[in-house]
């Protein structure tokens, strides 16, 4: 795998740019063929049957099914092939290995702040290298987008959403990260690094980095939980009461009074949070205030979740 | 015939018989002169991007007044030139005596959809200018506009205004294609410019009033806190995103399927051959125009739709495609063993196909799925969409001009300066929006004010953009050049004969060098299809001998 920069792409510094590159510059290479055979013929009758005299009558062509027979296969065989590439790398991209590290990302405008598990907490990215790196992001406020180009990585940042990218990065170094969707006035110095170390000195900086007053966003939760109130209606050892328990719920499959069903997902823990009544487990009324989406801040909702997914 | 006294340009003097005429050609050219001016307008915006953006850094204008300026060059060259341009000029001036009627079928509807597309106009500028300086870019998405001031509202409600006067505009022609048709002419011989042009109606009728939908509803939002689009209010930021594209995407095709109808007319009649694949062309537009209702979401793979959709949209989009590339496979056969006259425009026609070309092969590149996530949002998506609406769109409008000119004004322009001046378009815009491409591949996002945190891992930042800088102003000097020998035509250029391109179809064969003020002297009865060189005795040598 060339990682160096070409004249088209960037340096490759991920796992899967070597596929994205690939796809690239086939598609680039069938389209310059294509290109250079339609001017080609273009500039070729334009000059062969070029206007003689203006008593020019030229006889009308017959079509020949062959030529036109083989102008819509052969795009179409074309189309199917990168379709189908696209296709494969486009799940390469979107699904995370089940041994990824998680990172939280949290975009305002105009920077980005990223919260490690063990509670550490900053505005550069720092990964391992060689290790499958699975982001969590939300936006404050509006619309972002996360941009890596070495790791040929993108994904919009959106507000009351989770979204999610990954990669695993293949080289110890420096990397930039842009906001790729634009936000305003200084949507181009919404800039950062992302910076890949060895396991070691990853966790040497982890170490380091992790606020003393701060605890992780699981342990948060906690307390939340105890603040709130959550505790009168939520059990965490599986007993049923006003509301269902948080044991075992974070990943179990949820059905609904009005029959439908869905996987407790970090997204299906936030929605119940901020806007409980929007859909109610079968067998449970719904009773729970719908305060929370303005009582609670967007980092106690992330708690929360962190702390339910722990349960 | 005694054509000038009956010339539709005598047929009445003062500027209340062009404001209030009911004339599908004076409403054409109303349309020109409106459009000539926005297009000017939006042409200086976007010097003024290129040129802040030459260097990195603050070079001209701060960050607030390069969006804000990017924004307006959006909105207009959009809403208030692609859109209306061919349509209103072109359909107007030649859709009619195409198909051998005396008007549109309804002409009252027609003048008052220019007021519309004016009152839309002037509100978007005026409103950008006294209310408030915009800064959303031409898309608005929400959140973020959401949160920008009122003065978006002036913007959006210019939109939802002349969204109006698209639609009524393609009623008009749905129903003048279909009751209007001169006897003979029947459904295999409409001129493929007219095939073009309804195609395009039906998709003005059906898409534009969802831009107007969304535009009510960010209106109630901002102004009545009803969620809808805003995650703060309750609502969902990226249903703006689906709304805003189930028109915008079908747009795309009222851009570029009138341009495609200009281009199989040119092929057909400077290559004095039929068209080839008539049925195809024809039926594709069609095809095309339905077909573009299922595609909008490949503006949206990383915007956070499901990746199921994302799959099933990029599947369709490349079904579109196909017909697309046919489309250019047969106006490239259409000059085979044909007689090719390179005038200025048939090199529009050229550059169109070039230009085109690589506008839709980029095309495939941003809908496959894995390259799309590296490329959307940068540079090759900006320099893609320029290639399809400048290179596709406003080259076919502007090789349309050409080739219709001395039908609306009766004069010739002079041929040297024309194929200067289409050099000069062709290389100022390769050289600004080709080096796009690579600053696009290479990870720089669009919409940057300053580029310098870019350079830090792409140095060649500044050299692309320095020549693509210098590209938009060849490009403007080509187009000024036009302007300006246009003008000169108008006063100075010679008469133009009745067909100087020995064309076949109605407006050259069967009126004076300006059409009469109801086309016809007697309703014509068509007994030929449109490019049936070889069985016109009649239009041949009566083409421009003096080359």
């Amino acid at each position: 795998m060339n990682n160096q920069e070409t004249l088209w792409l960037p340096e490759a510094a991920s796992t899967v740019a070597g596929s994205v590159d690939a796809l690239f510059y086939f598609i680039l290479w069938v389209s310059t063929v294509l290109f250079v055979g339609v001017i080609g013929a273009m500039i070729l009758f334009a000059w062969r049957y070029r206007r003689k005299s203006p008593q020019d009558r030229p006889v009308p062509v017959r079509e020949n099914k062959l030529v036109e027979a083989s102008w819509i296969i052969i795009p179409c065989i074309l189309v199917a092939i990168v379709f189908v590439w696209g296709f494969r790398v486009f799940l390469e991209l979107g699904v995370a290995p089940p041994n990824s590290y998680e990172i939280n990302v949290r975009a305002r405008t105009w920077s980005w702040l990223f919260e490690y598990p063990n509670g550490a907490a900053s505005t550069e990215l720092h990964v391992p290298v060689n290790r499958p790196v699975k982001l969590k992001m939300s936006s404050e406020d509006v619309t972002h987008s996360f941009f890596v180009p070495a790791f040929r990585v993108k994904q919009d940042v959106l507000q009351g959403r989770y979204t999610y990218a990954w990669f695993e990065a293949t080289r110890q170094d420096t990397f930039q990260v842009f906001c790729a969707e634009y936000c305003g006035s200084a949507h181009s110095l919404m800039v950062t690094s992302v910076v890949v170390q060895s396991q070691d000195a990853f966790e040497a900086w982890l170490a380091d980095n992790v606020l003393d007053e701060s605890l992780t966003p699981a342990e948060r939760g906690e307390r939340l939980y105890t603040q709130q109130g959550c505790f009168a209606c939520h059990s965490l050892d599986g007993t049923e009461t006003t509301g269902p328990s948080f044991q075992g719920l974070a990943g179990s499959v949820r059905t609904f009074t009005d029959g439908t069903s869905t996987e407790a997902d970090a997204n299906y823990l936030r929605t119940s949070i901020v806007n409980p009544a929007e859909k109610i487990v079968a067998g449970f009324e719904p009773l729970m205030p719908g305060q929370y989406a303005t009582t609670l801040s967007a980092e106690e909702v992330d708690a929360l979740v962190a702390f339910i997914e722990e349960q | 015939m005694s054509a000038a006294s009956h010339s539709y340009l005598q047929a009445g003097r003062g500027i209340g018989s062009w404001l209030l005429t009911t004339d599908h050609k004076r409403i054409g050219i109303l349309y020109a002169v409106a459009i000539a001016t926005f297009f000017l307008l939006g042409g200086i915006l976007a010097m003024l991007v290129r040129t802040e953006l030459a260097a990195p850094g603050e070079t001209i204008i701060g960050p607030d007044q390069y969006n804000q300026i990017f924004t307006l060059h959006g909105v207009v060259m959009v809403f208030l030139v692609i859109i209306p341009a061919i349509p209103g000029i072109l359909g107007n001036f030649v859709l009619p005596i195409q198909i051998g009627a005396k008007d549109v079928a309804f002409p009252r509807l027609n003048l008052a959809s220019w007021y519309i597309f004016m009152a839309g106009a002037l509100m978007a500028v005026c409103g950008w200018i006294l209310v408030g300086r915009v800064d959303t870019g031409w898309t608005f998405y929400t959140p973020y506009s959401s949160g920008a001031s009122n003065a978006v509202l002036w913007l959006t409600s210019a939109v939802f205004v002349a969204g109006f006067a698209s639609i009524f505009t393609g009623l008009n022609f749905i129903v003048t294609v279909h009751k209007m048709r001169a006897p003979g002419m029947t459904w295999s011989r409409l001129p493929l410019f007219v095939w073009a042009v309804y195609a395009t109606a039906i998709v003005q009728v059906l898409a534009t009033p969802v831009i107007g939908i969304t535009m009510v509803l960010l209106f109630l939002e901002k102004l009545l806190q009803i969620g809808i689009f805003d995650p703060a209010l309750g609502g969902d930021p990226v249903l703006f995103q689906h709304f805003f594209w189930f028109y915008s995407h079908p747009a795309v095709y009222i851009m570029i399927l009138p341009a495609m109808g200009i281009i199989s007319d040119l092929m057909g009649t400077f290559s004095r051959q039929q068209v080839s694949g008539y049925t195809f062309i024809a039926l594709s537009s069609v095809a095309i125009a339905f077909l573009g209702f299922l595609v909008w979401g490949h503006h949206m793979f990383v915007a956070g739709q499901s990746a199921l959709s994302s799959i099933i949209f990029s599947m369709l989009t490349f079904l579109i495609g196909i017909p697309t590339g046919i489309k250019v496979f047969n106006w490239v056969a259409t000059m085979y063993r044909g007689s090719v006259w390179l005038r200025t425009p048939m090199l529009y026609a050229l550059m169109f196909l070039f230009l085109f070309t690589i506008g839709g092969l980029t095309g495939i590149m941003v809908g496959v799925l894995a390259v799309d996530v590296h490329l959307h949002d940068t540079y090759f998506v900006v320099a893609h969409f320029h290639y399809v609406m400048m290179g596709g769109a406003l080259i076919g409008l502007i090789g349309g001009m050409h080739y219709w000119w001395p039908k609306i004004t009766g004069r010739l322009y002079n041929e040297t300066a024309g194929r200067i001046a289409a050099i000069l378009v062709f290389v100022g815009f390769n050289l600004t929006f080709f080096t796009q491409f690579i600053l696009g591949s290479q990870g720089m996002p669009r919409r940057y004010h300053d580029y310098a945190s870019f350079m830090a891992s792409y140095p060649e930042a500044a050299m692309l953009n320095m020549a693509s800088t210098a590209g938009s102003y060849i490009l403007a000097v080509g187009l000024v050049m036009i302007l300006v020998y246009c003008l000169h035509s108008l006063l100075r250029g010679r008469k133009a004969p009745p067909n100087p391109w020995g064309a076949c179809t109605l407006e050259w064969t069967h009126t004076g060098p300006v059409p009469d003020a109801h086309n016809f002297h007697e309703t014509p009865l068509v007994t030929r299809g449109p490019y049936d060189f070889h069985i016109a005795d009649d239009v041949f040598g009566t083409a421009d001998k003096d080359l």
